[in-house]
């Protein structure tokens, strides 16, 4: 910047409206410049703890206080450290949240589909009650329930024991209660932009309702479908309250409470492999948020926050 | 799609077969129930039916009516809306609607109902278990009985112990009593070598044996793996009066209703069972002052905390979006993209590594940023509160900078140069023009928003618990425990675990939320866009 503003009488030969950065730098600093400032600002506050938690994660058998070094020791013992200890099996909470989140979001994605298809297409009794009704039950969330869902859980799994505590079948049907609701509606509306006339054409072609649904509408309305089962993974991915109280053996939680509990017990001591787990926690989740970017916000603009 | 229609297209179904010929109507009809999604369609069913079949004779076997009613009902609808002709949307609406109605809508009601118990820790059973438990407990040596030479085994339930009584093996482990046992059968268990008892030393003293199905007999307890003693309890329940007896004292405990055997000087024998109190669990919630005052400040800082971090979050995002909406600036995207990482991280992971950095003897920002200092981020009320903030601002603002950056490039660039012209300063554009036209669009992103936070455990739970614990509170409750955390704490951590105080919380919770939802659904009139 500073060696174009160094021969400013060039610039008005060969343009006729001269650029705003080719001015003194006082200028440039009034207009643009003080943005940078605020920007680096910002990447500091952002970026921080994740560079932080990153050399935490590449500090051979580091504690909190070790951590603090920032890069000053590099070495990969606390990654391999975090998949040898059996009390907390690692592998198996990356693999069961993988699972869990994975079912729950092609179910929920399904289910809801289901009922956005039959909201938007289908005129019945009790199809303004019904989507009123999904927006009231949604008022109360499912989290506050958690003392019943515990309860009614446990004795289900008296009678049948893979519905019961302790099972992430029973968590994954717990979490499919949410299925209807937001994403009903997210799809709803997306639904409703599809022309009927092409239901009608295939309907003439001689298709039936259920050929329509699954050969036709599902691929129309794949973007939604897509923001719907990302939003549906990264939420019953990072649930903590639930997972908590329905899975109680180590080898069957998640990475939120098996993390949490790397953390609550003996907190200081085994921060750099804490940090390891963490690293390799989020950076799939990351890297498929930067990569899907647009379709997200899209999606969150119109409908949950965080 | 390009031709345009000169009439509205008919959006009713059945309007379209009305306008079909009847041949054509004819040939749709049968092809829409092809033999291919037929033949699906009774195998799918025919799963179903099966699982649910087993599933009902398992859940009469072991009498739960109550499970089996529900499967017994759901089988006969998936059948009937199934096979039956028409009622189409509820062949499409029936699955999510089961799993709605029984996990997000019966659990709802089922908190109301627990509200109205003394449920929790040791409340968590009927009477029976609970007469049973206590004789188990309370189990002291038989003076003088005889010791059994034992045998400790591992089985699948579990260590169980082999004894010989008049000339007759006895094999029993925790749950089950002892019981004649044939050599033969005894393959599936494997005998504890002498190394194994060492090594399960603490397994094997805790293990009890009940002598027989009748709990007053009394259990089987080793302290060696050798030589088995008998245990009998030192109470005594009798049938006829309702009472228990301690043996030793001879104080009589009776049920006077309150879900525990009470004795008239007030001391009860654990566990009680679990019955209905009706409104205690609310009466408590609201005159126990020590509960009241831990509900109220609770319920001020849930408010404040979703309001605060709605405000700074949004703030900061629309202040960001404001400055880098600007194209003369370069490397736009390379902010952006830093600045959204945050919200990418996952939200538990970033209260838990924020923790670490907020420590207040070995966190990083004490010691790097303040050199060492000894300040209380987390431990201290109101900076414990401030972190809070803190955090959930960082990890909350990208939302709101995308949102607002979203917002503003929807407004028209003619309007704010129509203002220049007509003689305004930038920032009466803004106020005046372009704020009141993003908080239009805004407006619902920050109820859903204030919606999220007000019961947004993860960031509060990871970075503080819900501490520093409220010395005055008579619950296990601290200063910057929201709401839905209080209800979590009282009912799951620790070692008093208050299920019906809970539920009642969550019940208030569920009012508070209502009223808040029906007051914003009156102001944005949401509701009129379902037509």
């Amino acid at each position: 910047m500073s060696t174009e503003t160094s021969n400013p009488e060039t610039a008005p030969t060969f343009r006729p409206f001269p650029h705003p950065d080719r001015r003194s730098f006082g200028k440039w600093f009034a207009t643009t410049g003080w943005r940078h400032l605020i920007g680096v600002a910002l990447c500091v506050y952002s970026a921080f703890p994740l560079l932080y938690v990153l050399s935490a994660s590449l500090n051979p058998n580091g504690t909190l206080l070790s951590s603090n070094g920032f890069f000053s020791t590099i070495g990969f013992q606390s990654f391999i450290d975090l998949f040898q200890n059996e009390q907390r099996p690692y592998g198996a909470w990356f693999a069961n949240t993988l699972i869990i989140g994975l079912t729950t979001a092609a179910a929920s994605v399904f289910l809801g589909a289901l009922a956005a298809y039959s909201f938007s297409r289908m005129r019945f009794t009790g199809r303004r009650v019904g989507l009123v009704s999904l927006l009231i039950v949604q008022i109360f969330p499912q989290l506050l329930a958690v003392v019943a869902i515990f309860i009614l859980l446990t004795s289900l799994g008296d009678v049948f024991p893979a519905l019961g505590i302790d099972n992430q079948i029973a968590l994954i049907m717990v979490y499919l209660g949410g299925a209807l609701g937001v994403n009903t509606y997210l799809m709803y509306g997306f639904f409703n932009t599809i022309p009927v006339e092409i239901d009608e054409a295939a309907k003439i072609d001689g298709a039936g309702h259920a050929r329509i649904f699954f050969t036709m509408i599902l691929r129309l309305v794949s973007p939604i479908l897509a923001v719907v089962g990302l939003l549906t993974f990264i939420s019953s991915t990072s649930d903590f309250v639930l997972a908590s109280v329905v899975l109680v053996s180590p080898e069957n939680q998640t990475l939120a409470v098996g993390l949490y509990s790397y953390v609550s017990e003996e907190f200081t001591s085994n921060w750099s492999v804490f940090a390891a787990g963490a690293v390799l926690a989020a950076i799939p989740v990351m890297a498929l948020f930067l990569f899907l970017q647009k379709y997200i916000v899209g999606g969150l603009t119109a409908g949950a926050g965080k | 799609m390009t031709k345009t229609a000169p009439e509205a297209p008919p959006r009713h179904s059945d309007e379209t077969k009305r306008k079909l010929s009847p041949a054509a109507q004819r040939f749709a009809n049968a092809s829409s129930t092809s033999l291919g999604s037929i033949l699906i369609k009774i195998i799918v069913i025919a799963i179903v039916d099966a699982t649910a079949v087993f599933a009902l004779f398992t859940a009469i076997g072991r009498e739960a009516w109550a499970i089996a009613s529900v499967i017994a009902v759901i089988t006969v609808l998936i059948n009937v809306v199934y096979f039956k002709k028409g009622w189409l949307p509820a062949k499409y609406l029936l699955p999510g609607t089961i799993f709605l109605l029984i996990f997000q809508v019966f659990v709802i009601g089922y908190t109301g109902y627990i509200s109205f118990t003394n449920y929790g820790s040791g409340h968590n059973s009927d009477k029976a278990d609970a007469i049973s438990a206590l004789l188990q407990s309370n189990q002291e040596r038989v003076e003088g009985s005889p010791g059994y030479p034992v045998k400790v085994y591992s089985g699948d339930d579990g260590l169980a112990m082999l004894i010989e009584r008049e000339g007759q093996q006895l094999i029993g482990d925790g749950n089950d009593a002892l019981a004649p046992v044939e050599p033969a059968s005894l393959g599936e268990y494997t005998e504890l070598t002498f190394a194994d008892l060492l090594g399960r030393q603490q397994e094997v003293t805790s293990l009890k044996v009940p002598v027989s199905d009748n709990p007053a007999d009394g259990t089987l307890r080793t302290s060696d793996g050798r030589t088995a003693y008998q245990y009998t309890s030192s109470l005594k329940y009798d049938e006829a009066a309702d009472t228990m007896t301690d043996q030793k004292t001879g104080l009589v405990f009776k049920d006077t209703g309150v879900g525990a055997f009470t004795a008239d000087d007030g001391t009860q024998l654990m566990p009680g069972w679990s019955i209905n109190v009706g409104f205690d669990n609310f009466a408590r919630a609201f005159t126990d002052s020590s509960i009241r005052g831990a509900l109220l400040s609770v319920s001020v800082w849930t408010f404040a905390f979703a309001l605060l971090s709605v405000a700074s979050t949004f703030f900061l995002g629309l202040f960001l979006a404001i400055v880098f909406n600007d194209i003369r600036m370069k490397g736009r995207k390379i902010y952006r993209v830093i600045s959204i990482l945050p919200y990418a991280f996952p939200a538990f992971l970033g209260g838990l590594v924020w923790a670490g950095m907020l420590n207040k003897d070995f966190g990083f920002v004490n010691q790097v940023l303040f050199g060492g200092a000894d300040i209380p981020w987390l431990t201290d009320p109101w900076l414990a509160k401030f972190s809070v903030l803190w955090v959930n601002l960082w990890l909350g603002f990208p939302y709101m900078f995308l949102v607002c950056t979203g917002a503003l490039q929807s407004i028209p660039q003619e309007l704010s140069e129509a203002a220049t012209i007509d003689g305004a300063r930038p920032f009466q554009i803004f106020r005046l023009i372009k704020l009141p036209l993003l908080l239009v669009s805004v407006a619902p992103l920050l109820i859903s928003s204030f919606a999220f936070n007000f019961n947004n455990f993860n960031v509060i739970y990871m970075l503080t618990e819900g501490g520093p614990r409220l010395e005055d509170a008579g619950l296990n409750v601290g200063a910057t425990d929201i709401l839905i955390s209080m209800v979590y704490k009282v009912a799951f951590v620790g070692s008093q675990r208050d299920y019906g105080l809970a539920s009642a919380f969550s019940i208030i919770i569920f009012v508070i939320v209502a009223i808040i939802s029906i007051i914003s659904f009156k102001q944005t009139k949401a509701l009129e866009e379902l037509n």
